[in-house]
């Protein structure tokens, strides 16, 4: 790895030795990092323990956010918790509620229609893609590489729009409901997703000639905050950290949910293991997500079933309401007492954008969640935070931080 | 494999320890013995027809009323085997759970989290501090009989800041090094 | 000198010609109108972005909706650089003091936006870790609804911010 000019991390931790250094008494020094740091992506706080230039130890100190949406949620009605767990990893928010929706079916024993689960597997994939944007704007504007930030927010406005589309909302869209989705999709939706994913791939060509090639970037990232295959696994990092150092697991081929099985995609892998590796896999995972999607929105029809049929979880339409007692009565019961569901737990992983995502979800038997808990990959990431980057140069701990796309609000809920 | 499947496996790996299969509707879930936990653990991981070599998750159920009250909850992926397994351990409020921390690393942060959430101690946990909530929080509140709104001042001033006779020891005590050396 | 027509319309700005000198453009104002006009005109945001609302303020500064139209876009890394803090996101009773320190780090006049919900009155997040409003730890000037507030509604409310500082007195 071409460090050129460059000293090596080692060289900079070396015992000065010799006749005028042997004088000089050196000791560490710590710095606070955080929680209000413009690289942390939100709030969290890194005591770091400096030997000049060199990371000696890194304590981060988590919890800046913590939301208690667990507890919230267990106030909730099943439907009314959807909003929330989109607001624990708000970048890939559609993921979240995506993982908590494929558990609370799983108590419930429904089984999607083929066309809702098309339509969850573009709406998943292109959160993924969303995700990676701001990942990217993110990682490069903090490594230097400023104007990329406006490149990824550019084509991130696009798929804000299609959420805008299908929920009028830009953010948290809670399209994704627990028996389906919210409503029908909206005219526009195939022509809006079209025309994205043809002009898509070209941006990410353009992203990557701004990086990929790059000089600057390159000694930045290559060989800095170097994980191995059998360490990643012993921290839990399942996601694109591992799949950076070899390990192929994703969760789409593993444990395919939403029929991932019949679609045709790769799972993209390096071997390096550091920061340049995690930045080609998520890349790569933006043209996987690409093809994905592609093949999903040819089977979407653009009219038919946007829920399952199940009459104790999904509202009967508004023109039965208008005509029929029963009809009518259902509905005041879904919207007023909620639906029950039956006592057991279940844990559904889906493959997030930062790894495998999951809800356990406890059921007591009641219209409200026992227990919600939300694997948090960010978690595990910024706990394995020392393992890559000490003995490292401190200039490397933001690369590395950025590298392992934490999310504050995924890691402290 | 399903969990009688896993128990079979288990039960001459770890002689003694009596498992027990739990219902569950999405794969295997077994109930351990706390204080058979980590030996489970070692064979779980080390055995070739299991594997289990990632440790995702670690969480807790408040079961309130209910005796022993908590259920420590730990998921597992097989990788090389394509399997999950869901560990079951039950704690009573003063019951202890040994850490899994020497077989999965990955364990250390979750269990503080457990702890911090549910105060459930984990024995031989090398630093059981609060995760999430400030340091001198009382009360976990994942519990059932926790409140879910506090009505409370916010603090704006912090809670670790050193008082001034502490300042000037501080001092005295580095001036004191200094001259030593 | 150049002042934008807003500024020209509102501060009885009146243009003399020096007898002497035809060519010698002047004008006459007050201090203080000339203080809030550069304090509004240029107002250099923190970075301090908490939650889902912080993606927002990135697409607000992004290319879009481009805050530089409006004189905002420098985000300093630094408190002690910067007049406006926006506090974007749940503010947790753990970020509290860190909050408030870096509030009290801003050098004057400083004003404060509270985006979102969670920020304004804690939002859905009615429970024992977030604080319900930011008003309770540091004083807002104007709160921006939404969860979270559209780009376009953040930038409303630095225009509001504008206008009040305009009104301000130096």
């Amino acid at each position: 790895m071409g460090f050129g000019l460059w000293p090596q991390p080692e060289a900079y931790s070396r015992k000065p030795t010799g006749f005028i250094m042997a004088e000089l008494r050196t000791e560490t020094m710590t710095v606070n990092m955080g929680p209000q740091h413009p690289s942390t992506h939100g709030v969290l706080r890194l005591v770091l323990e400096l030997d000049g230039e060199v990371v000696r130890s890194i304590r981060p100190t988590i919890g800046y956010l913590h939301t208690g949406i667990e507890k919230t949620a267990e106030q909730k009605k099943w439907q009314q918790v959807v909003p929330l767990v989109e607001r624990m990893d708000y970048l890939g928010a559609q993921s979240n509620s995506l993982a908590y929706a494929l558990s609370v079916e799983k108590l419930l024993g429904l089984e999607m229609p083929q066309r809702v689960k098309d339509i969850r597997v573009v709406i998943a994939e292109l959160q993924r893609i969303a995700s990676h944007l701001v990942w990217l704007g993110t990682h490069a504007l903090e490594i230097g590489a400023v104007s990329l930030l406006f490149y990824a927010f550019r084509e991130r406005e696009l798929l804000m729009n299609i959420n805008e589309l299908i929920a009028g909302f830009r953010f948290f869209p809670s399209y994704i409901r627990i028996g389906g989705l919210r409503e029908d999709l909206p005219r526009g939706f195939h022509e809006a997703v079209n025309a994205f994913l043809d002009r898509f791939p070209g941006k990410v060509d353009e992203f990557e000639g701004l990086l990929s090639r790059n000089d600057i970037f390159l000694r930045r990232t290559q060989g800095v905050g170097v994980i191995a295959a059998d360490g990643a696994l012993a921290w839990g990092l399942v996601g694109p950290i591992a799949r950076a150092c070899g390990v192929d697991y994703d969760v789409r081929r593993y444990f395919p949910y939403c029929g991932y099985e019949t679609y045709n995609f790769e799972v993209p892998t390096e071997q390096e293991g550091d920061v340049y590796a995690r930045y080609c896999v998520r890349i790569r995972e933006m043209r996987e997500s690409v093809k994905i999607c592609r093949q999903a929105i040819t089977r979407i029809t653009p009219a038919g079933a946007w829920a399952c049929d199940d009459p104790r979880v999904v509202p009967p339409p508004k023109d039965k309401v208008y005509t029929e007692m029963e009809a009518l009565i259902q509905h005041f019961l879904i919207y007023s007492q909620g639906f029950t569901v039956p006592a057991g737990d279940a844990y559904v992983p889906v493959e997030g954008p930062r790894g495998e995502h999951g809800v356990y979800v406890v059921s007591d038997g009641t219209n409200r969640p026992w227990r919600i808990k939300m694997r948090a990959p960010s978690l595990l990431a910024i706990q394995a935070l020392p393992t890559l980057v000490e003995g490292g140069l401190i200039a490397d701990v933001v690369a590395v931080m950025g590298s392992t796309d934490v999310v504050m609000g995924d890691c402290d809920r | 494999m399903d969990s009688h499947a896993i128990i079979t496996a288990l039960t001459p790996l770890v002689p003694g320890a009596a498992y027990e299969a739990g219902a569950s509707i999405d794969f295997a879930t077994i109930y351990v013995p706390a204080d058979r936990l980590v030996d489970t653990c070692l064979a779980l991981r080390d055995a070739p027809s299991l594997r289990f070599n990632v440790l995702v998750e670690v969480t807790a159920a408040d079961y309130f009323p209910r005796d022993p009250r908590f259920e420590i909850v730990y998921h597992l992926v097989s990788i090389p085997n394509r399997l999950r397994l869901r560990l079951k351990v039950r704690a009573g409020e003063k019951g202890a759970v040994p850490t899994v921390q020497g077989v999965w690393p990955s364990a250390g942060w979750l269990e503080r989290e457990v702890w911090d959430m549910f105060g459930v101690v984990f024995d031989g946990h090398p630093d059981l501090r609060r995760l999430l909530m400030p340091e001198d929080w009382e009360g976990h509140p994942q519990r059932k009989d926790y409140p879910v709104q506090i009505r409370k001042p916010a603090q704006t001033y912090e809670p670790l800041e050193i008082s001034e006779e502490e300042f000037k020891a501080n001092i005295e005590r580095d001036r004191a090094r200094r001259t030593a050396r | 000198m150049a002042l934008d027509a807003h500024t020209s319309a509102s501060a009885s700005v009146a243009s003399l010609r020096d007898a002497t000198d035809p060519e010698l453009p002047l004008i006459t104002t007050t201090v203080e109108k000339i203080v809030q006009w550069a304090r509004r005109s240029a107002i250099w945001p923190a970075q301090f972005g908490l939650a889902c609302c912080a993606i927002e303020m990135m697409a607000m500064v992004a290319s879009r909706y481009d805050i530089a139209r409006f004189g905002a876009e420098v985000f300093r890394g630094s408190p002690r650089q910067s007049d406006l803090m926006i506090v974007a996101g749940r503010l947790s009773r753990k970020m509290a003091p860190a909050m408030r320190r870096v509030y009290d780090q801003m050098p004057e006049p400083k004003w404060v936006i509270s985006m979102g919900a969670c920020a304004s009155i804690g939002g859905v997040f009615d429970n024992y870790a977030i604080v319900q409003g930011v008003d309770q730890v540091v004083p807002v000037d104007v709160y921006v609804p939404g969860c979270p507030p559209r780009p376009e509604s953040l930038i409303y409310g630095i225009v509001q911010l504008q206008q009040k500082i305009a009104r301000s007195r130096a």
